[in-house]
């Protein structure tokens, strides 16, 4: 747990480091090797590992637009996930996904960037577990920005009237963009939204990571055993900004330092030492996971970038025949180099 | 109703230039100031001022009441606009990015542009529901599309897409004046964000008084006697830089920005046609069933013995991609649509 909670923190730092470059000095959100938008979740790794650690490969999770802590903890190929975010033709999805849209069938892992859109399907998954008879699982994260959503209220419901295995995440930073938590709602404890649906709701603090597992445990088990769904609220920490370019002005300054201060990386490590772990055995844990997450961007790097053609692959599994025609004729338009064929 | 449009060339030539979301958002407060029932909600809209710089320092004139942030419950408050503007209010509801209006699309087209005709005429529903669109920054298939013809299909709503900052500024004074649900959609790229740099063309004088555009009124932003090019939001600069781009070659295209998809001017089209017997027309939004198809519909319905070649483009049936070689290929670029030009006028 320790291992992965400092693997995504690194990933991050370094993900931060290459997302900066072509961007500076002036930030320009399209330049640089990883374009397009970038949610960091430092402050919330105690989250996703502590969740993640009673999950195997068949458990299915769904993760929001915030995903890479709750990916790696997964077990989601670091190296592949990495040339996804870099937008390469080895990556996870083929360049097509973006680190918003990370989806990985080998641990059953998916994401959605629209808001509290994660949790039908992990409901959907829960479904077929049951269905199946098998003691599968099913957890969604999402945000407490997310928990207003019909999206996330209907699946609640549906979970419960069908005693679904599956656990929904809430991770709370406090603050949903610019919004802060008690702006849009008059609940502060999100897991009592549990309560309406007559499932067990429970409130933990990310700072203590070992607080995060057990509730996790708690819960994922009940889901195993056949015990229906419940919600786990994690009180989590945002210590960036909302996307990478939010310059935070709404936010105000000793809120950013306390976030900051509080780190339940640091807080882990002390309790492992205290349970007689040596210094040397935690170095060794953080070397490794930055050796690992320094090769998977450096080979993501080195990927070629999709070719254009590629970008009509995948619409459908089983392509229509008339696409060939359809599609094919627009498709020789759009990427035609010179002899134009005409219209047909 | 819309009123009467100012004389649009002594207006675009005042010497104060905004960018596209500048202009926005002083006709906003321009009718805020002036009608104590406007009001603009929608998530990030306060203090964060617009996540694309939509509602940037309305909060510090008009408080917190009246442009109010909003739990992330798009069905709750696009509908509770529905609502209000039923009561008889002029809310404005930003749905942030134009790809978010699954979550909520029942109060959109079942409330919103529908209750006007299921009530007979007895309600009207006077509110203007803003959203950003549009790629070309990688952001994927759930953030970067445009949607225009998904809003102008369904029958209810007026949809709107400036271009420029004039247009953007008379075009919002004409929504929220209008007695009608109006769909204003702004592209990301031409808003004049620090972070997200636009091409040259959407900055444009902007008169400091108010003024509106009428709706279905197309406006010819190029002159042109070989090829008329039909197009909307940031690719009329991606065609006037194409057009530009066969000036030397002796090719004259014209450029027609629809400004407004409900209504359609389905006589500048015409006219247009008439004279250069040629019709591109580009649009970032999907090909099939979409606004290209709508507009050479109207072309051959209309100038069917005027035209003697068609041609169009748009994002080719396929999700937005991610990585950019992908995104490029499938978004028209001016290259695309030179290269389109050059082949009609063959
Ligand atoms: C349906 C929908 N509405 C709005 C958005 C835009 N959006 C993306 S993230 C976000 C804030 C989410 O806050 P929260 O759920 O608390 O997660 P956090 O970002 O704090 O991790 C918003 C409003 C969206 N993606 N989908």
């Amino acid at each position: 747990m320790y291992e992965q909670m400092v693997t995504a923190r690194y990933y991050e730092e370094r993900l931060q480091e290459e997302y900066l470059v072509g961007k500076q000095p002036a930030f320009d959100i399209s330049a640089g090797p990883i374009p397009g938008e970038l949610h960091l979740a430092a402050g919330h790794e105690s989250s996703g590992a502590g969740v993640c650690i009673h999950l195997r490969d068949d458990d299915t999770v769904t993760a929001p637009h915030r995903p890479h802590h709750i990916a790696i903890a997964k077990g989601v190929d670091l190296k592949k996930m990495t040339a996804e975010i870099f937008g390469r033709e080895t990556g996870l999805c083929r360049g097509k996904g973006g680190h918003m849209h990370l989806f990985d069938p080998d641990v059953n892992f998916a994401c959605s960037g629209i808001i509290a859109q994660g949790c039908p399907p992990a409901v959907g998954a829960a479904m077929a577990a049951k269905k199946r008879n098998t003691d599968s699982v099913a957890v969604a994260f999402l945000g407490e920005g997310a928990i207003d959503q019909g999206g996330f209220l209907e699946s609640l419901n549906l979970a419960a009237v069908q005693d679904l295995p599956v656990v929904f995440v809430i991770e709370d930073n406090d603050w949903a963009i610019s919004m802060p938590k008690d702006r849009v709602t008059d609940v502060e404890d999100g897991s009592r939204r549990a309560l309406g649906f007559d499932m067990p709701g429970e409130r933990v603090d990310s700072d203590d990571a070992v607080a995060v597992y057990e509730a996790a445990e708690r819960a994922i088990m009940r889901a195993r055993d056949g015990n229906g769904p419940s919600l786990i609220e994690v009180q989590v920490h945002r210590r960036m900004g909302h996307f990478m370019g939010d310059a935070e002005a709404y936010r105000p300054e000793a809120d950013i330092e306390r976030a900051k201060q509080r780190d339940s990386i640091e807080r882990l490590a002390d309790d492992l030492r205290a349970h007689g772990v040596e210094d040397d055995e935690l170095d060794e844990i953080r070397e490794r996971a930055h050796e690992r997450v320094d090769e998977a961007i450096a080979w993501a790097k080195e990927q070629p970038e999709p070719d254009p053609s590629t970008a009509y692959e995948n619409v459908f599994t089983n392509p229509p025949a008339q696409a060939a025609t359809d599609g094919g004729a627009n498709t020789s338009d759009a990427s035609s180099d010179g002899d134009e064929g005409g219209d047909q | 109703m819309a009123t009467e449009s100012r004389d649009f060339t002594e207006a675009t030539e005042t010497d104060r230039e905004l960018t596209m979301s500048r202009a926005m958002v002083e006709a906003i407060a321009w009718e805020m100031r002036e009608n104590e029932e406007v009001f603009y909600m929608g998530e990030d809209v306060a203090d964060y001022g617009g996540i694309f710089s939509s509602t940037t320092g309305l909060l510090d004139e008009f408080g917190r009441d009246r442009v109010m942030d909003v739990p992330i419950s798009e069905t709750a408050f696009l509908g509770a606009a529905v609502g209000a503007a039923q009561a008889g209010m002029r809310p404005i509801a930003e749905l942030m990015f134009v790809d978010f209006f699954g979550v909520a699309m029942d109060q959109i087209y079942n409330n919103m542009a529908k209750n006007t005709y299921m009530s007979g005429g007895s309600f009207s529903v006077p509110m203007v529901l803003t959203t950003a669109v549009g790629g070309t920054y990688n952001d994927a298939g759930q953030h970067s599309q445009t949607l225009y013809g998904t809003f102008a299909h369904l029958p209810g709503m007026k949809v709107v897409v400036p271009s420029t900052a004039y247009d953007a500024k008379g075009l919002m004074h004409s929504a929220i004046r209008d007695d009608d649900p109006v769909v204003y959609m702004f592209h990301k790229r031409l808003m004049g964000l620090g972070w997200m740099p636009s091409p040259p063309g959407p900055k444009t004088g902007v008169p400091e008084e108010d003024y509106t555009i009428p709706f279905g009124e197309a406006d010819i932003k190029r002159h042109g006697s070989d090829v008329t090019v039909v197009t909307l939001g940031l690719h009329v600069h991606r065609a006037l830089d194409a057009a530009s781009q066969l000036e030397d070659d002796g090719i004259d295209a014209e450029v027609v920005d629809l400004r407004t998809l409900v209504p359609l001017d389905t006589e500048t089209i015409l006219d247009s046609v008439r004279k250069t017997g040629k019709l591109l027309v580009v649009d970032e939004d999907y090909q099939s069933f979409g606004v290209t198809g709508e507009i050479i519909a109207r072309a051959a319905e209309g100038a069917l013995d005027d035209l003697s070649a068609v041609k169009r483009l748009a994002i080719p049936d396929v999700p937005i991609p991610y990585a950019r070689s992908l995104e490029d290929e499938v978004n028209p670029g001016t290259d695309d649509i030179a290269a389109a030009i050059r082949e009609l006028h063959e």
